[in-house]
């Protein structure tokens, strides 16, 4: 293409905040939220489709924003992990959301790279189903790849994470740093 | 891994699409969930100088459903058409069917009219539009037409449509009174590209004979294939005559013959699904 590449305004609410850059059409929505609004949360894998890590919510329902270009989705609502719930000053895990707060109890990570397309497709999975069965689990990550848990935890997690929805002090009934274990014991 | 510059053009009503089609023609995609187009950019397999983004056509993002049929609007998600109930009640086959395309996240942004006009001999959808004898209406400045999906699809990956012209609508008619359907399938990881899939409708007469029984086959030939197995489940052949039927390719993913292999062990499941659903359907 001889002519310039021409730039399009994209205005979008990212996380309940009202955004803006210009980009050019081909500028995918992960690489506009990590490279034009610095929302570096995002991870990019694959970049066809295939492994979910740059998973966000459109309009609160996940989609891949590695398979979405910016300018399709002017105006509408996106919601990234660090919209999900961030740690607050005093590191309280309760600040986190319940999917966060699961993956930690579970220990449901090991590198990271997958996490934020996991911890949004569970949110809103849990939106949809809020007490999944273990088999409903697996498939509600079947769209996800990670390369380090081998999914056991996860899986766990997504359970747990279940019971924080419905109850956010739920004890975690085998963790050796929880008081009430130790007493157990 | 980055598209190659296009020219974007978002059209928000069909007549502004239409007149885009018609001035870029052949050098030009249309883009509606781009859950199969923006890998094929991504990986530069093709550098369209224009896309018509036809996500801002609100009016194309529609599921009507009477006694007739479903009707699919070109802007309608998978997952909204899945989870439509009147369009399960009226036409099973199409949620049957829409549960296997590929995740639930590639469902929420992908097209069921988008998946038609890719034309991938793989996707579930075409085997759908087959087997049910559906139609898509096709629009142009020229004037808009109706294609049977029998005329649709004319190749893999190559459907009946003109350069200049939009699929707007699919059209998945009715399950006929006392039918039943069923869809299975068999991929190496769940939620991939199935190595074969065969939907099946059967329809019964009132004791309970299996008066027609006919199946669509995905995965196994360039386009969809639609067998009357009839006569030969009457004599307990229906598979048999399946395997007979298709050619399958050898590829990475499987031989021809055990694709033909599966498509008679499909067939035998489909069709006793389907009939089992067409006998909670009578009784």
């Amino acid at each position: 293409m001889t002519a310039p590449e021409p730039i399009h305004d994209v205005g979008l609410t990212v996380n309940g905040i009202s955004r803006s850059a210009s980009v050019v059409a081909r500028r995918t929505l992960c690489d506009f939220l990590r490279h034009d609004l610095a929302l570096t949360g995002t991870h990019v894998g694959c970049e066809h489709g295939v492994c979910g890590a740059c998973t966000v919510l459109l309009d609160g329902e996940p989609v891949r924003s590695c398979l979405v270009f910016a300018v399709s989705v002017r105006g509408h609502q996106v919601t990234t992990v660090e919209g999900l719930g961030q740690l607050d000053a005093s590191s309280d895990p309760r600040s986190l959301s319940p999917v966060q707060r699961a993956f930690r109890d579970c220990h449901a990570l090991q590198c990271g790279f997958c996490t934020p397309g996991f911890l949004t497709t569970i949110t809103a999975g849990l939106v949809v189903n809020p007490t999944p069965t273990t088999a409903e689990a697996v498939e509600m990550i079947a769209g996800n790849l990670c390369r380090c848990t081998g999914y056991q935890n996860i899986v766990d997690a997504v359970l747990r994470a279940a019971e924080l929805t419905a109850d956010p002090s739920a004890p975690l009934p085998d963790d050796p740093a929880d008081p009430a274990h130790r007493e157990g014991r | 891994m980055k598209p190659a510059p296009f020219r974007w053009h978002g059209p928000e009503t069909v007549s502004a699409a239409l007149d885009a089609l018609a001035e870029f023609g052949s050098s030009c995609k249309v883009l509606a969930g781009g859950q199969s187009l923006i890998p094929v950019l991504a990986m530069r397999l093709a550098e369209p100088a224009h896309i018509v983004d036809i996500n801002g056509i609100a009016a194309l993002d529609s599921v009507v459903v009477s006694g007739e049929g479903v009707t699919v609007g070109a802007l309608a998600r998978h997952s909204r058409v899945e989870r439509d109930l009147d369009a399960q009640r009226v036409q099973p086959l199409l949620s049957q069917g829409l549960r296997l395309v590929a995740h639930p996240t590639i469902r929420n942004r992908g097209t069921t009219v988008g998946s038609l006009a890719h034309a991938d001999p793989s996707g579930e959808m075409t085997a759908v539009l087959a087997l049910t004898g559906g139609s898509i209406t096709a629009g142009s400045i020229r004037g808009t037409r109706i294609i049977r999906a029998a005329d649709f699809f004319v190749g893999v990956l190559e459907s009946a449509l003109a350069p200049d012209e939009l699929a707007l609508q699919a059209f998945f008619p009715a399950l006929p009174a006392g039918a039943g359907s069923a869809f299975v399938e068999i991929a190496r990881r769940h939620g991939d590209y199935a190595l074969c899939g065969v939907g099946a409708i059967a329809r019964l007469a009132t004791d309970g004979e299996v008066t027609s029984l006919r199946c669509a086959y995905l995965g196994v030939s360039e386009v969809p294939l639609v067998l009357d197995l009839t006569e030969s489940w009457s004599i307990g052949m229906a598979a048999e005559q399946a395997m007979e039927a298709l050619d399958p390719v050898t590829d990475l993913h499987a031989r021809a013959d055990y694709r033909r292999h599966l498509a008679g062990v499909l067939t035998n499941r489909a069709a006793a699904a389907a009939i089992s659903n067409a006998r909670q359907a009578v009784a």
